[in-house]
């Protein structure tokens, strides 16, 4: 069961008032390759694997990717959160602001809306870690562009740690993936060899 | 949130994280004895830390895991919420 810390992994911070910045950053929240959609991957994957190491760490990676979703939704919010509405319209993100306010809501960052199509549960153990190691990629590069983007120190900084985690992840479930290839390769068949089940 | 208050949630958070990535690495590296044994270090500190924190502050925690003070007040429900909270700098 989940159990919620009221307590940030990392001190997420922001310097500046910044919507524009917001509307990319948004893109870790509800975008294809964020937090949302890593969380859930995993947590949904857990269940079919065939061994404790890939439960364990498909769980606990899946929990540290909701304590960035939470970095992520901070960072969104305190740099919206002060800003005016000529401000909101002149960052392009009054088509956002008519539907939700300044709240926070899993778009990309061009307000597409988060789909269950951007994760896959194969039920593989094989399939399901190497998209797992793909969606560390790609959150890997995602944080790399946002980092080009920002102009805001802070923010930066946050980036920077998000995006050292995805390494590290992308680390663990190569791991994963070897302890799996190794749970395959033992022979668990154990043949009769010469027996003809048609013979009389 | 003052400023003594912040540095000490702040050390937290650092042994929070020693924690996740030890237990991370124990995850694929079950047998691995140095790394049980620095996770148990740090788990150790950080529980302490916690219960110190928690004695004053109240819990960081919900659902019976967090630790009890004496307020006469539910004070789970105490603002700042970790989104609200300001980390100034110097």
């Amino acid at each position: 069961m989940w159990v919620y810390q009221k307590m940030l992994e990392y001190p997420a911070r922001v310097r500046t008032c910044n919507p524009r910045l917001a509307k990319a950053v948004i893109t870790q929240y509800g975008g294809p390759d964020g937090e949302l959609g890593a969380s859930l991957r995993y947590l949904t994957q857990r269940y079919t694997m065939p061994i404790p190491e890939a439960k364990a760490a498909l769980t606990d990676i899946g929990t540290e990717e909701l304590a960035h979703l939470e970095i992520v939704a901070t960072l969104v919010y305190n740099l919206i959160k002060d800003a005016s509405i000529n401000d909101i319209i002149r960052a392009g993100m009054d088509t956002y602001y008519a539907d939700h306010d300044k709240a926070l809501y899993f778009v990309n960052a061009s307000g597409v809306p988060w789909v269950a199509a951007y994760i896959q549960s194969k039920g593989d153990p094989i399939t399901d870690i190497t998209e797992d190691m793909a969606a560390e990629q790609k959150a890997r590069s995602t944080y790399e562009y946002l980092m080009q983007l920002s102009d805001d120190p802070d923010v930066t900084d946050t980036l920077r740690f998000l995006w050292q985690r995805e390494i590290v992840h992308f680390q663990r479930f190569g791991e994963v993936l070897n302890l799996l290839e190794d749970h395959y390769s033992h022979q668990r068949v154990f043949e009769m060899r010469g027996w003809d089940p048609t013979a009389r | 949130m003052d400023r003594k208050q912040m540095d000490r949630l702040r050390h937290l958070m650092e042994l929070e994280f020693v924690a996740i990535e030890l237990n991370l690495f124990l995850d694929t590296h079950p047998y691995d004895r140095r790394a049980l044994q620095d996770f148990r270090a740090v788990s150790q500190e950080l529980m302490m830390a916690k219960s110190a924190y928690e004695a004053e502050y109240g819990p960081l925690l919900n659902f019976g895991l967090g630790g009890t003070s004496s307020s006469p007040s539910w004070e789970w429900i105490n603002d700042p919420w970790p989104w609200e909270i300001n980390w100034r700098r110097g």
